[in-house]
């Protein structure tokens, strides 16, 4: 193809996309569109994936058989939502090996959230409460974004999303009304996992490079500092009801903006564990990487026996 | 990282079609990898249906779907788009006409 022929394709598609009409994996897109789409739909799925671990952690040890059965049912929740995001992934022509390799080599990135640890039960209500607050915040956006299938997979998991995050409310809600040492632990967590989920918006919007491409295509419809706010103003009225506090001496309503102001992020820490040097950047890529080797004489028995049964069927039939 | 021992075969992709309640039709709800039909059908059991999103499953190979070619839609469709005499408005009745 030429390159004006291109050029006139890609005004093509750019007006389908200003007019809402969705992309679907055979349709002709640019190459930076599907190369982007394979980046953030994968790292999408890799955080799905190892979000799983964090909270694992803690389903042996969960409180009561009521917690146990919802912990258990939200970290199943996780990897089916893994798996929409990979499938939809898949569709844009990339094999799930690759998508793994490029997990367990350390290529692709996956939420740094996940590479701190679960030291307490009530880091479990943290992260449903705040982690999975800000993920919906995050996502629901994405329910309206260009590429049909990733569109598609983001209405599944949001409508999955919200049990997470009020069962990890109720445990903060039981901690902080317990006694005075369950107070502490709900307070401690949420110092430990405030910045960290703030964090997990990204970097502020004029050191976002990626922002006005990613608007153009709608997998952003607002701005990394705009849904950080959101998560702001929304979740220190549920900390109030808890009666906890927010670990930010600069926190104050802002009568004129109508929103709080805020401290500043630390944000040498954001990049330490981007680049692999949080607390459990190793431990996780690790076990990670053991299931999925420690497993491979599963898949491949399972091969050898639909291949042993296929070939039965035909014998029989012959 | 660790060498790697070759995996001998990757399980294959399936597509997966959802029965929401009866009188709906199977709709498309994703894909997913297994090794064989009966494991596909379990495996979309527990990635699709966790709470009662159906009352039957469909599972196919997707190696076995064939799929029409979004460039050609020109004249893949075009022929429906000169009969306007397969629909209703086409055909001139006076106002005094009830119920047709």
């Amino acid at each position: 193809m030429s390159e004006k022929e291109i050029k006139n394709l890609e005004e093509i598609f750019d007006q389908k996309i200003a007019r809402d009409e969705k992309i679907e994996p055979k349709d002709w897109m640019p190459e930076k569109y599907r190369q982007t789409h394979i980046r953030q739909m994968s790292q999408h799925a890799h955080s799905e994936i190892v979000g799983m671990l964090p909270e694992g952690n803690w389903i042996s040890r969960a409180p009561s058989l009521r917690r146990k059965v919802a912990l258990l049912a939200k970290v199943q929740d996780e990897a089916g939502h893994g798996l929409y995001l990979y499938s939809a992934t898949e569709t844009l022509g990339v094999s799930r090996e690759e998508l793994y390799e490029q997990l367990h080599s350390g290529k692709a990135k996956y939420s740094s959230i996940f590479n701190y640890p679960t030291v307490t039960w009530a880091d479990i209500g943290a992260i449903g409460w705040l982690v999975d607050g800000a993920a919906i915040i995050n996502q629901v956006p994405l329910c309206n974004t260009s590429f049909g299938p990733y569109a598609r997979a983001m209405v599944r998991v949001c409508k999955e999303e919200s049990f997470h995050q009020r069962q990890g409310y109720e445990i903060m809600l039981t901690l902080s009304k317990g006694t005075k040492a369950q107070k502490e632990m709900a307070q401690d967590a949420l110092n430990r996992w405030w910045w960290p989920s703030l964090m997990m918006f990204g970097p502020t919007d004029d050191k976002s490079t990626h922002t006005a491409q990613s608007m153009k295509w709608k997998l952003k419809r607002k701005t990394n500092d705009e849904l950080r706010q959101q998560f702001i103003d929304q979740t220190v009225p549920q900390a109030e009801i808890l009666g906890l506090s927010i670990p930010d001496k600069d926190l104050k309503w802002n009568e004129e903006r109508k929103s709080y102001d805020f401290g500043e992020i630390n944000w040498d820490e954001f990049w330490q564990v981007v680049k692999g040097h949080g607390p459990c950047n190793r431990e996780r890529l690790q076990t990670r990487v053991n299931a999925w080797e420690n497993g491979a004489w599963v898949r491949d028995a399972a091969m050898a026996y639909a291949e042993k049964n296929a070939e039965r069927k035909i014998k029989k039939a012959v | 990282m660790s060498d790697k021992k070759e995996q001998k075969k990757n399980w294959p992709l399936w597509e997966v079609f959802v029965r929401s309640k009866n009188g709906l039709e199977h709709r498309h709800f994703g894909s997913l990898h297994a090794a064989d039909a009966a494991m596909a059908l379990e495996n979309a059991r527990d990635v699709y249906t966790r709470r009662n999103e159906g009352v039957s499953i469909w599972v196919v190979e997707s190696k076995h779907i064939t799929a029409s070619n979004p460039e050609h839609n020109g004249e893949l469709f075009e022929p429906a788009n000169d009969k306007v005499y397969r629909h209703p408005t086409f055909y001139d009745l006076p106002d005094e006409v009830k119920h047709m």
